[in-house]
């Protein structure tokens, strides 16, 4: 009898697994072959290589270089300077704070600070601009994204970090090694595939939020040629041309989303690839 | 059994986690180049005392200790001293090995890089010496760069030996460093321990016995944080002065 309803149990438990999967893989198809479908008849070499010429957003002449450049510089610029916070506080966490009552309050605002939408970082950035007197510019952009990124790559760090075996100090500790050593040389070493897959995660976060750039890194259509002027972005790029009433240029829209899509599909495997190559050596 | 030359030494030391006291004014002498073991029942102390050795205590959370622990004369405890030196000076056999997230050849070096013992053209050569002093040079001179989590948890611990003879210590501390391994792999690491007595003072931790009886030259008996009785080996062994010794030697608890 017993028997029976663990079996009945188990096979409910797997019809459930195999839904949820079937379901996934079905939005995941659907996002896919809608992007592609509606994307893939406008994608041209011009769509990649170009910049907006006039009239493009009536139908004419031109690529979106300028959006694509652009997303780059503000994605890799906020990813870099989240990075230079994350990681140090992450490791503050837990080598310096380790189960202190600070500890959890730095924990609590991180997960505040993500659960916080990007529209509220966008007007965050935009009134801190307007109180320093700077214009729409790749440099606001940047450091807007790089708050938005900081608080997911944090958490995400710190909880690499957290899972981190105590034996693993302890066995440098007992070399003789000094607090950093043990950090940057052996703690590292180990959480680097955890660390890699941190950044690219916020990474990817950064790269596809249209709010929090809307008005601190503006639009344009120009290749940004230093910090202080305006960057276009891939996801404004997909909003404004959707937003048109011209059935060409809402094609265009579809394909700059395939482009977006094709880079963060880019990164997440290869995220996966690099955090494979690099946890050979770490110790399970 | 000549005159015994103490090379470490705990005067009147009482180690506390929290409000429970694990050790309780243990004085004892630890004899250079021997192997001194650490024998008693469960719970009474003996990883707690090897940890103050090195200073280890200090990294438990909620642990106090009192008293000295004197190298060569100088207490190890007082403020003056440099915690990262002391634990250069003796090389730490865990329970269970734990290589670092690294390969093979950067395991063994990287004491080496970090006290920088050797010129980088002597690296390989060292690296190669103190493997083969852990007798696991054999076994892994074509795969030196593999990551050391693919070796066997015996050949781990070898490297683990390697790795900590690499900072050139005078003292090997080993808890129970053999208790995870299988009979041959732990045949292994005895043998290189024997061996390796005429150059450095070993202090281990043993449950078993019988591996005390083949170790040991000196024998410190622990009992609920206490110790009961130390001395050369072939005397406790075999003409035990306390009766709880007696029990626990034969088996009683
Ligand atoms: N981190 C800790 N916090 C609190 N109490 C501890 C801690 N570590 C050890 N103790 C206690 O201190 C006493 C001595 O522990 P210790 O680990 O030194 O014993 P042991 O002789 O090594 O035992 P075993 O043979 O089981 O390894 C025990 O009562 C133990 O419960
Ligand atoms: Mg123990």
């Amino acid at each position: 009898m017993r028997w029976k309803w663990q079996q009945l149990e188990e096979k409910i438990v797997q019809l459930f697994m195999l839904l949820s999967f079937a379901l996934i893989l079905f939005c995941l198809l659907l996002i896919l072959y809608t992007i592609v479908a509606k994307g893939l008849p406008s994608l041209s070499w011009a769509m990649i290589s170009q910049t907006p010429k006039g009239g493009f957003y009536l139908g004419k002449e031109g690529g979106i270089l300028n959006a694509i450049i652009g997303s780059l510089y503000l994605a890799l610029g906020g990813t870099l300077i989240a990075l230079l916070f994350a990681f140090p506080l992450a490791l503050l966490l837990n080598i310096y704070l380790s189960q202190s009552l600070w500890a959890d309050l730095v924990r609590l605002s991180l997960d505040i600070l993500w659960g916080i939408p990007s529209i509220v970082y966008g007007a965050f950035g935009f009134t801190v601009m307007i109180f320093l007197g700077w214009r729409a510019s790749l440099l606001g952009g940047i450091l807007t994204l790089a708050l938005l990124e900081f608080p997911i790559m944090a958490r995400a760090m710190d909880e690499v970090i957290r899972r981190l075996p105590p034996d693993l100090p302890r066995a440098a500790y007992a070399l003789g090694s000094t607090n950093l050593e043990t950090a940057f040389f052996v703690v590292t070493r180990q959480i680097l595939p955890g660390l890699a897959t941190a950044a690219l995660l916020a990474f990817g976060r950064g790269i596809g939020d249209a709010a929090s750039v809307l008005f601190t890194a503006g639009y344009t259509d120009r290749i940004p040629n230093s910090l202080f002027s305006p960057a276009a972005s891939l996801p404004l790029a997909v909003f404004f041309q959707l937003g048109t009433p011209f059935p060409e240029v809402q094609q265009r829209a579809y394909s700059a989303a395939l482009i977006l899509t094709i880079i963060v599909l880019g990164i997440s495997l290869s995220s996966r690839w690099l955090a494979h190559y690099l946890d050979r050596f770490s110790i399970h | 059994m000549s005159e015994i030359i103490p090379h470490l030494e705990t005067q009147n030391l009482n180690a506390y986690y929290g409000s429970t006291q694990a050790l309780e004014d243990v004085s004892i002498v630890i004899p250079r180049n021997q192997i001194t073991m650490i024998i008693g029942p469960s719970g009474c102390g003996k990883t707690t005392l090897l940890k103050c050795l090195n200073r280890f205590i200090e990294l438990e959370e909620n642990a106090r200790i009192e008293g000295k622990v004197l190298l060569d004369g100088e207490n190890i405890y007082s403020p003056s001293v440099d915690v990262t030196e002391v634990r250069k000076k003796s090389g730490l056999l865990a329970q269970r090995p734990y290589p670092l997230p690294m390969s093979i050849f950067d395991n063994v070096a990287y004491g080496i890089r970090i006290h920088r013992l050797h010129s980088r053209g002597q690296l390989h050569q060292a690296v190669q010496h103190y493997l083969q002093v852990a007798g696991l040079w054999e076994e892994v001179k074509d795969r030196l760069h593999a990551p050391a989590s693919q070796l066997s948890i015996g050949q781990q611990q070898r490297l683990c030996l390697a790795r900590g003879l690499a900072v050139e210590p005078e003292i090997i501390l080993g808890d129970e460093p053999t208790s995870a391994l299988d009979p041959i792999s732990a045949q292994h690491i005895e043998k290189r321990l024997i061996e390796l007595k005429q150059r450095y003072t070993i202090v281990l931790v043993s449950h078993i016995l019988r591996q005390a009886r083949r170790l040991a030259d000196y024998v410190i008996f622990m009992y609920m944080g206490r110790v009961v009785e130390a001395g050369p080996a072939h005397q406790v062994f075999n003409n035990p002065q306390h009766e709880r010794t007696r029990a626990y030697l034969s088996g009683e608890f």
